[in-house]
C-alpha cells in the first residue's frame, strides 16, 4: 500500500463570477519542496486557498494525507500573502506568531508559557528573536514576511502551504526563508509554495506544478520544468516581463 | 441642586450614557481594526425597522421584543449587504450604503403606518436620543439607592443597557483570541479551523444589540460616534491590542459621561441658562477626542523626528 500524498486534489474547479480561476485541476503534491508556478492571474493563490476551503470550490475533492481537511487540520500549516493583512494592527511579532497555537489553547486568558516558548523558538528559527516585542508595523517588509513564516512554523505542521513567501523580500530574508524550507524538508515535512520567480525555481524547489487555470505540467523540476512546458503555461498571455523571466529560466534549465 | 434632584433627574441619564458609551466603545475597536467602521453606522440605522416592529407588536417601548427585532433586522442587513456585494459585484461601500438607507427608510415608514410614532416612539427620540426623558421618580435621597422598592422605579432602559453591556463584555472576554484573529487575519483564522463566518455574524449581532441599547441615549444618527470615536482615538494612541480594546470601553464611558454632564448638569451648576442636546454634545466631543489624539500623535512624531535630526 502506498502512502497517501500530503495533498491530493481531484477535479477542482473554482470561479469568481463567470471566469474560472482554477479549471478541473487534478494533482497529487509530491513529498518535499514543491513550487506552484504560472503567470499572473493563473489561479495559483486561488488553488491554495480553495484546498483550505478559504474560497468556495464549484466542484472537486481535496485530501490531505488521504483525509478530509477537518480531520487533519493540525497537520496543515498556512502562510498567507503578506499583503493580505493590515500591518498597522496593534500587535507585537510574538503576538502574531502565538496565533499559530490558538487552536491548542483556551480562547481567553494569557497565552500559556509553553506556547509562548514555542513561538519564541519559531522566531529564532527565522532570525527574528530580537524583535519579539516589536510592534509589527515597525518591522521592514522582509522582517514581516519572516514573522509570517515563523507563525507557519509554530503550527508545527507536516505540510505547509505558502502563498508567495518570497514576494518583495530583501536578499537576507530570501536566504533565511530558503534555509528554513530546507530544514523543514530535512525533518520530513512538506512544503507547497506559490512562487512567482521562474529564475529561482530550480535552485529552491525539487518539484513543480505549472498552472494557468488548468494544469500544464507537474513533476520533478528536472523533468517538468522545461522551456516547452513553461512556454505552454505562459502561452498567449506572455507579457514582456514574463518573457524575460522565461528566457532566464530557459537559460538555466538548458 | 439637591441630592434628590440629582438622583431623580441626572443619575438615570448619566448611567445610561456611561453604559452605552462603555458598550459601544468596547465593540468599536473591532470595527475600526477590521476597517469596518461604516458597518457600525449601517447597523445602527438598519436596526430601526426591527425596533419599530418589536415595539408595534408588543406596544412597549423597552425590553426584549425591541432588542430581538433589532437583532433580526441587523443580521438581515449584514446578510443582505454580503449578498448584494457578491451578486451585484458592488464595492462594499455601495452595498452598505444601499442596504442601510433602505432599512432605515423602511423603519421610518413602518413608524408611521404601524402607529408606533403616535404613542411613545417618536422621531426625535429615534434620531437624536432622549437621555433627558429618563427620570427616577421614586428617588428621595441616598437611602433610595439601597431601597428595593425605589430601585424598581428606575427607568427600564437602564436594565436593557446593563443587560446588553454585560453580555457584550462576557462575549468579548470569552472570545478574546478568536476575535483578535478575525480582526487581524480572517483567512488564517479560517485556515486554523476557527468559525470565522459565525464569529463575524456574532460580532454584527453584538453591534446591533449595542446600537439598540445606545440609541435611547444618543439616537441612531450618533450611535456611530460612540462606536467609532473612542476606538479611532485609541488607534492613534496605542500599539497594544489589550489597551486598544479595553481602553475603548473606558474612553467610551468617559465620552458618554462627560458629554452628558457638559450638556446639562455642568452649565446648570454654574448657573448658566444653557441646556444642550446631550447627543449633540457627545457627538461633538467624540470628534474633538479624535482630533486631539491626532494632534498629540503628530506632535510626538514631529518631536521624534526633530530629535533624530539633531542626533
Amino acid at each position: 500500500m502506498s502512502v497517501a500524498p500530503p495533498l491530493s486534489v481531484r477535479h477542482l474547479t473554482v470561479a469568481y463570477g463567470e471566469r474560472p480561476a482554477v479549471w478541473d485541476v487534478t494533482w497529487d503534491a509530491p513529498t518535499g519542496l514543491t513550487a506552484i508556478v504560472g503567470p499572473n492571474g493563473a489561479g495559483k493563490s486561488t488553488l491554495l486557498k480553495a484546498t483550505l476551503g478559504l474560497v468556495p470550490a464549484l466542484s472537486g475533492e481535496v485530501r490531505f494525507f488521504g483525509r478530509p481537511l477537518e480531520e487533519v487540520r493540525d497537520r496543515v500549516g498556512y502562510l498567507p500573502q503578506r499583503a493580505s493583512v493590515d500591518w498597522d494592527f496593534p500587535a507585537t511579532a510574538l503576538d502574531v506568531v502565538c496565533m499559530a497555537r490558538y487552536p491548542r489553547m483556551r480562547w481567553w486568558g494569557p497565552v500559556p508559557k509553553r506556547h509562548r516558548e514555542a513561538a519564541r523558538a519559531a522566531l529564532a528559527q527565522v532570525g527574528m528573536e530580537g524583535f519579539a516585542e516589536r510592534q509589527i508595523g515597525k518591522l521592514s517588509g522582509g522582517q514581516q514576511q519572516r514573522v509570517f513564516l515563523a507563525r507557519a512554523l509554530a503550527q508545527d505542521a507536516d505540510l505547509v502551504l505558502m502563498d508567495e513567501p518570497f514576494a518583495a523580500v530583501d536578499a537576507a530574508t530570501e536566504q533565511a526563508i530558503v534555509t528554513v524550507l530546507r530544514d523543514l524538508v530535512a525533518k520530513g515535512r512538506h512544503v507547497v509554495a506559490v512562487h512567482h520567480d521562474l529564475g529561482t525555481v530550480p535552485d529552491y524547489f525539487s518539484n513543480v506544478l505549472l498552472i494557468n487555470a488548468r494544469v500544464f505540467a507537474a513533476g520533478k523540476v528536472a523533468e517538468a520544468f522545461t522551456p516547452a512546458t513553461i512556454g505552454a503555461t505562459y502561452g498567449a498571455r506572455l507579457a514582456l516581463l514574463d518573457q524575460a523571466n522565461v528566457r532566464a529560466a530557459e537559460a538555466r534549465a538548458l | 441642586m439637591t441630592i434628590r434632584d440629582f438622583l431623580m433627574l441626572d443619575l438615570p441619564p448619566l448611567l445610561a450614557a456611561l453604559m452605552a458609551g462603555a458598550t459601544c466603545g468596547l465593540l468599536g475597536s473591532f470595527l475600526v481594526l477590521r476597517r469596518e467602521s461604516l458597518v457600525g453606522d449601517a447597523l445602527s440605522h438598519a436596526v430601526l425597522p426591527g425596533i419599530v416592529l418589536g415595539f408595534a407588536i408588543t406596544g412597549a417601548r423597552s425590553g426584549l421584543p425591541m432588542l430581538a427585532g433589532a437583532m433580526v433586522a441587523g443580521l438581515l442587513a449584514v446578510v443582505l449587504i454580503s449578498v448584494v456585494q457578491r451578486a451585484a459585484r458592488l464595492d462594499p461601500g455601495a452595498a452598505i450604503g444601499a442596504i442601510f438607507t433602505t432599512f432605515f427608510a423602511v423603519g421610518l415608514v413602518l413608524m408611521e403606518t404601524t402607529g408606533a410614532r403616535s404613542v411613545d416612539l417618536d422621531l426625535d427620540c429615534v434620531l437624536f436620543g432622549q437621555l433627558e426623558t429618563l427620570v427616577w421618580a421614586q428617588a428621595e435621597g441616598l437611602h433610595s439607592l439601597v431601597d428595593p422598592a425605589a430601585l424598581e422605579g428606575l427607568p427600564r432602559q437602564l436594565g436593557l443597557l446593563a443587560g446588553v453591556g454585560i453580555v457584550v463584555a462576557v462575549v468579548v472576554a470569552v472570545l478574546w483570541r478568536p476575535l483578535k484573529l478575525i480582526c487581524f487575519d480572517p483567512g488564517y483564522a479560517a485556515a486554523l479551523g476557527m468559525p470565522s463566518r459565525a464569529l463575524e455574524f456574532g460580532l454584527a449581532l453584538l453591534v446591533a444589540a449595542a446600537a439598540v441599547a445606545a440609541f435611547e441615549s444618543v439616537g441612531s444618527i450618533l450611535v456611530v460616534a460612540m462606536l467609532v470615536c473612542p476606538a479611532a482615538a485609541l488607534r492613534l494612541m496605542t500599539d497594544r491590542y489589550g489597551a486598544q480594546v479595553l481602553g475603548g470601553a473606558a474612553l467610551g464611558a468617559a465620552l458618554g459621561g462627560v458629554g452628558y454632564a457638559l450638556a446639562g448638569p455642568v452649565p446648570a451648576a454654574l448657573g448658566l441658562e444653557l441646556s444642550l442636546n446631550a447627543a449633540g454634545v457627545i457627538g461633538t466631543l467624540g470628534g474633538l477626542m479624535v482630533a486631539a489624539a491626532a494632534l498629540v500623535r503628530a506632535g510626538v512624531t514631529r518631536g521624534r523626528q526633530g530629535r533624530a535630526a539633531v542626533a
